[in-house]
């Protein structure tokens, strides 16, 4: 079922790399940002930011996080729409490979490059962010984990379908970025007018929100099970119709 | 010799446009058997739904005794295929490439490495895809066809778009892949490629085979005029050339004098005549139909039209 899913995996993080701006787009400015702006205004949040329930105190983790996830999502959709569009997936179709296979190389080079991306915004934040200290690392990664699985399974879903490359990244925009208005995460869910609010209710990543926002403020995990519950069957769900309605061509 | 693709009644349609229609044929162990029409005719549809990547609407087919569209995975692992248009990983190495395909198969590295020397490739292992031209594609793609040791190759528009060196060069490799005793299934739109490199061929235009034989017999068969054409200042050759049995028409321009006829004899019996009465010929040349001229034939149109 997974023949070949480590040496496609390596392969694509190798080719990955090699292009250009690859890493340093990734990684590299994120990362650079994240310090220019840490230098600039950390000094002037003082000790009182550590406040657990401020914007910068637990909204802009979990919103940069979700950002990182979701322009994985994006990178994800394109990469599978070019390879559709140029030929490259109709001739990995003719080998053993099955698209599950090559799909889940692609999310692991994503989660390979997220997960570098955000450890070196951890060790920049303990040194120029004084909020945050406190947070339990452990606890935040695997939350953070499942939350990227099942927005990457709404990946799948949408490069699955996605006919060409051109529409790849408008299309997967238009999905995922509306989706962070009604999280909950920048207007508490209970405030928002019915219709949002039932569009939040929908919406995977109002319980990836608030999952991570839990786990970031020191939430016991018996808390959230029901964010869990509902992110796992955003997975399975978009997972097993996306081998259903997966084109070659 | 044994039937390795059995293919009986096919048919494919896109919506209302009907791609194959009706399609049966056979290939044999061993040989070269192409598919030849214009674009459009429905032979990579054909091709595809031998391989198993398409499912015929109606019909039968069978690769290997194996159900191509049932026993896919199966199948799979006994074939090899080239596909038209198809493209790697830009940034992908030659040899990365190799790699992949060598564990997918379940077969050394080494074998991989021994096709790319064979291929002529090695010099560019560690290449990547992007950088190759258009001849090293394709034989990259032949080594990727290779590489599991299959019973039957696919080929499909192989040369389309190389220059006439680079397409020599992988008749050579085709040829090559049939002294291994291993059986070829190839597409072409060029009735040059089909005639030097098939033993036998289907020709197929709007979805249905017109014909199938070696290209020898299909010229012979549908297309039996020859011409002589030479160059002479003999007042009496024409004369002496209209006695000729199997010379229907001699008509002469200048010097140079046309005898047409029908029949692998015309030839023979012209040069006889030559002999015989002694004429002086300063040129001399035949022109024999190909199989451009028998799709025509069949067809009332060239193939590039």
């Amino acid at each position: 079922m997974l023949r070949g899913l480590w040496k496609l995996t390596w392969i694509e993080l190798k080719i990955f790399l090699r292009e250009p701006l690859g890493a340093i787009g990734t990684i590299v400015i994120p990362v650079l940002v994240f310090i220019l702006v840490g230098r600039a205004i950390g000094p002037k949040l003082g000790p009182t930011a550590n406040a657990a329930n401020t914007f910068i105190g637990v909204g802009l983790p979990v919103l940069a996080s979700i950002l990182i996830a979701i322009s994985a999502v994006l990178s994800l959709v394109t990469i599978i729409s070019i390879y559709r569009e140029g030929g490259i997936l109709k001739r990995l179709r003719a080998t053993p490979l099955r698209p599950h296979t090559i799909l889940t190389a692609h999310v692991i080079v994503k989660l390979l490059l997220t997960a570098a991306t955000l450890s070196l915004m951890v060790l920049a934040g303990k040194r120029y962010y004084p909020v945050g200290i406190h947070v339990r690392f452990v606890g935040f990664t695997i939350a953070l984990l499942i939350s990227t699985c099942s927005i990457l399974s709404i990946g799948f879903l949408i490069a699955s379908i996605v006919p060409t490359a051109r529409f790849a990244q408008p299309i997967g925009a238009i999905i995922m970025y509306p989706m962070i208005a009604v999280s909950g995460l920048f207007a508490p869910i209970a405030s928002l007018p019915p219709l949002l609010h039932a569009a939040a209710v929908i919406v995977p990543l109002t319980y990836a929100v608030s999952l991570l926002a839990g786990i970031w403020r020191g939430d016991p995990w018996s808390a959230h099970l029901g964010d869990v519950a509902a992110l796992a069957l955003v997975f399975f769900v978009c997972t097993a119709l996306s081998a259903k309605v997966f084109r070659w061509e | 010799m044994h039937p390795v693709i059995q293919v009986s009644g096919v048919r494919k349609t896109y919506g209302s446009n009907v791609a194959v229609d009706e399609v049966s044929f056979e290939v044999n162990d061993g040989e070269i058997f192409g598919l030849i029409g214009p674009n459009g005719a429905g032979k990579t549809t054909t091709m595809e739904c031998i391989e198993g990547l398409r499912t015929p609407d109606r019909g039968a087919i069978s690769v290997l005794g194996l159900d191509p569209f049932r026993d896919v995975y199966k199948l799979q692992n006994r074939i090899g295929v080239q596909l038209q248009q198809a493209q790697l990983q830009k940034r992908i190495k030659v040899w990365e490439a190799i790699d992949l395909w060598a564990l997918l198969y379940g077969k050394q590295a080494t074998d991989g490495e021994r096709l790319l020397e064979q291929l002529g490739l090695a010099d560019k292992r560690n290449a990547w895809f992007m950088t190759l031209s258009g001849g090293q594609k394709q034989r990259l793609f032949i080594a990727l066809a290779l590489i599991n040791d299959p019973e039957v190759v696919f080929l499909d528009e192989l040369t389309t778009g190389l220059d006439p060196q680079a397409r020599r060069a992988i008749w050579d490799l085709v040829r090559g892949i049939r002294e291994r005793g291993k059986t070829v299934f190839l597409t072409t739109h060029l009735m040059e490629e089909a005639e030097r490199l098939c033993d036998r061929v289907a020709i197929i235009e709007h979805g249905r085979i017109i014909d199938i034989d070696r290209p020898q017999s299909l010229v012979n068969r549908h297309c039996p005029d020859r011409s002589v054409v030479l160059a002479s200042d003999d007042p009496h050759a024409a004369e002496r050339f209209r006695a000729i049995p199997q010379a229907e028409t001699v008509t002469c321009s200048g010097t140079q004098i046309t005898i047409r006829g029908r029949g692998d004899d015309l030839v023979t019996e012209v040069i006889q005549c030559i002999s015989e009465n002694r004429i002086r010929v300063t040129d001399f040349r035949t022109i024999l139909p190909n199989l451009e001229d028998v799709f025509l034939k069949l067809t009332g149109h060239s193939i590039r039209d």
